[in-house]
């Protein structure tokens, strides 16, 4: 039934839209020659399913119909962007108005850039791993197969950039805590530790709501130069857990911790390709000596990957990333003996091949997540093609395969999916 | 000031021109001439191009963006900060290049929707560029100590020089002969041939316009027999000593376009 009545729906709006289309170009125009706003969007539709039968959650793993819209005003001494979004969602039944970028961009210095408002915030050298980068994520969009912009949620920020010789400073204020989308039943399936087993939508935990001006605020600091060619970068964060990576045993929610980080990352020209290096120590600052069992240690991060041009228009990349847990005895002898223990160091490796074809219009990538120690792996292949300036084809999978039931990825394996969409962008 | 400049370049044109009279310049200043006509004219530029994709089976896509360059000195390394337009879904994507004489490339993309900075390895620059049938080479110009350059020809209106690269394994062509405009030293045409010493890639010149006193092609085209397919590029919005600072070639501008980009 939501089915039919969504191919209905775009078959009206491609419709429309191909009317539109000729026109299309001296209409934007016009409007920006009248009211000097920049209008771009897309309209998409999206479908996925499970690969296998997943006990707690639906067939579908991903039914919409999406309309974006940007708008950009530039005033000479500033300028505005929106983008927002409407989603019909056919899994949850829901519809929905989103914000994704509302904001003012504006140099109140000749060395100062202030961006006040919703905007979406990334830095750091992961490729699809991160470590300094504590703006919210969107893991159920990215577990699922939207599109990999998805991934970055947007957060609700004062960001302000000065720019010297020394060295770029960018502070990030966030007036009340954005966490990011974590995996919780809703839409996919997930170990859950309390239960000793995977749950789904038979079983939501109430998360705290961390939304107090001032108390609930986060920071965010870089600094960064770039030196001969290599980029160096200092960077520190005060805030939270961005995942509820605690519980509150009196009320039976889950928290966000406190957190603190501080770290450090260079970026490069090495053996003809890419070279990166992060690390990061992550202060649990509610559970300092790691014996509370109901929140998580503080964690040294580190990362290091390398990209090159393999072939002409054929990129490989690879990256080894590690979780070291500190005060691991500490966490060995407080937890209950029932649940299983993870790992004092969580190993994990990455490969991404990207091959372009006909003039680039066809891509093919493969991004693999791998862990030897806790045996378990995400795969993510992808083929795009650009049918011409306005249309896109998208079909891809999120493979998740593990040998126990608990781990990062393992906890997903009835979430397999795969997914296409088609896209009309304008 | 901007007399004296017009009159200087005059100047210099004429010069040139009497040099050319009185004795056929050596194959390294033809070279040298043509490389600063074709890539270092002011001390930096803007441009907005246009550019038509047509495909082996005439199906076509567009390509809109914003071209600054600014040149450390003539012949020297350059910054180029490419700013997408159309189409819309990669439009605000900005591509930034630290060119180097002497080592690789530094290459960022931004990538607006995910506020991302990414690096891009140079090592092939014989790639094409955003899916069109020039290569990033052809956009930034070829490394000129990467050929040993000979002349085939001294005519009334072009050097026909020979350009043999000197790191085979590096490129797809064995050689490529270069029609040199003897008046203003533009590159007219560049034919490239294939181990089978064959033509198989063609680029040119089709309109040369005077703007602020450097002679600029305002239309080129580069042609792919092998695929069948050709590509298009018109400039227009051209200027030239803007005075464009250096840190717009830098990672505050790939989040803040500069005003120069906007229409």
């Amino acid at each position: 039934m939501t089915a039919c009545a969504a191919v209905l729906a775009l078959a009206g709006l491609f419709l429309a839209a191909g009317v539109a289309r000729a026109d299309l170009q001296t209409w934007k125009d016009t409007f920006y020659d009248a009211y000097g706003v920049d209008l771009n969007g897309f309209i998409e539709a999206r479908n996925g399913w499970r690969l296998q039968n997943d006990p707690h959650e639906k067939d579908v793993s991903l039914a919409e119909l999406r309309l974006q819209l940007e708008a950009g005003k530039d005033l000479g001494w500033g300028s505005f962007g929106l983008k927002g979004e409407l989603l019909s969602d056919f899994v949850t039944d829901d519809y929905t108005a989103l914000l994704r970028d509302g904001n003012f961009l504006f140099s109140p210095l000749a060395a100062m850039d202030v961006k006040m408002g919703r905007q979406v915030l990334t830095w750091g050298t992961g490729d699809l791993l991160f470590i300094n980068d504590l703006f919210p994520k969107d893991w159920k969009s990215f577990f699922i197969g939207r599109d990999d912009e998805y991934l970055k949620a947007p957060s609700d920020a004062v960001k302000v950039s000065y720019f010297h010789e020394l060295a770029n400073v960018d502070l990030v204020f966030v007036p009340v805590f954005n966490p990011s989308d974590h995996i919780d039943g809703e839409r996919l399936s997930y170990w859950n530790p309390i239960l000793g087993e995977t749950a789904g939508q038979n079983f939501f935990l109430d998360t705290e709501e961390r939304s107090s001006f001032g108390r609930d605020s986060e920071f965010a600091l870089r600094l960064a130069k770039n030196y001969a060619g290599a980029e160096l970068a200092l960077y520190n964060y005060d805030g939270f857990w961005k995942t509820p990576e605690g519980l509150d045993p009196a009320t039976g929610q889950l928290i966000y911790p406190r957190l603190s980080v501080y770290g450090a990352s260079a970026r490069g020209q090495l053996w003809g390709g890419i070279a990166n290096l992060e690390a990061g120590y992550y202060d649990s600052r509610q559970d300092q000596h790691g014996d509370d069992p109901l929140i998580r240690n503080s964690e040294w991060r580190f990362l290091t990957g390398f990209e090159r041009e393999l072939a002409r228009d054929f990129t490989g990349s690879l990256q080894y990333y590690v979780e070291w847990m500190q005060d691991y005895d500490a966490y060995r002898d407080s937890r209950p003996a029932a649940s299983p223990a993870r790992d004092e160091y969580r190993h994990l490796l990455t490969l991404r091949l990207t091959k372009l074809l006909m003039n680039q219009n066809l891509v093919l990538s493969f991004f693999a997540y791998y862990s030897p120690s806790d045996q378990d792996c995400y795969l993510r292949p992808k083929v795009q093609y650009k049918i011409d300036d306005h249309w896109t084809i998208e079909a891809g999978g999120n493979f998740f395969y593990g040998s126990d039931d608990f781990t990062f990825f393992g906890q997903f394996q009835d979430n397999t999916n795969a997914y296409a969409s088609l896209r009309w962008s304008f | 000031m901007k007399k004296t400049f017009s009159a200087l370049s005059l100047a210099t044109l004429f010069l040139t021109t009497a040099t050319c009279v009185l004795a056929a310049p050596n194959v390294e200043e033809i070279v040298n001439k043509a490389n600063n006509a074709a890539y270092y004219a002011g001390k930096d530029g803007k441009a907005l191009v246009d550019m038509t994709i047509t495909d082996s089976q005439g199906r076509t896509r567009n390509r809109e963006f914003v071209i600054l360059r600014r040149d450390d000195k003539d012949g020297g390394n350059q910054e180029f900060y490419v700013f997408f337009r159309k189409p819309s879904d990669i439009r605000k994507t900005v591509f930034l290049v630290h060119k180097y004489t002497d080592k690789d490339d530094d290459r960022w993309m931004y990538l607006p929707d995910l506020d991302l900075v990414k690096r891009i390895a140079a090592s092939d620059k014989r790639t094409s560029f955003m899916g069109s049938h020039f290569f990033y080479e052809d956009v930034s110009g070829r490394g000129i100590n990467e050929d040993k350059h000979e002349l085939l020809e001294d005519g009334d209106k072009f050097y026909v020089l020979k350009n043999t690269p000197k790191d085979p394994v590096s490129v797809e062509f064995s050689f490529y002969r270069v029609w040199i405009d003897k008046k203003t030293f533009l590159p007219m045409k560049a034919e490239y041939a294939n181990k089978a010493d064959k033509p198989y890639r063609v680029v040119e010149a089709l309109a040369v316009e005077d703007i602020q006193g450097h002679p600029t092609v305002t239309k080129s085209r580069v042609q792919d027999f092998t695929s069948g397919g050709e590509t298009v590029s018109e400039f227009s919005n051209i200027s030239y000593d803007l005075g464009l600072d250096a840190s717009i070639f830098s990672e505050r501008y790939l989040r803040k376009p500069p005003k120069e980009v906007y229409r």
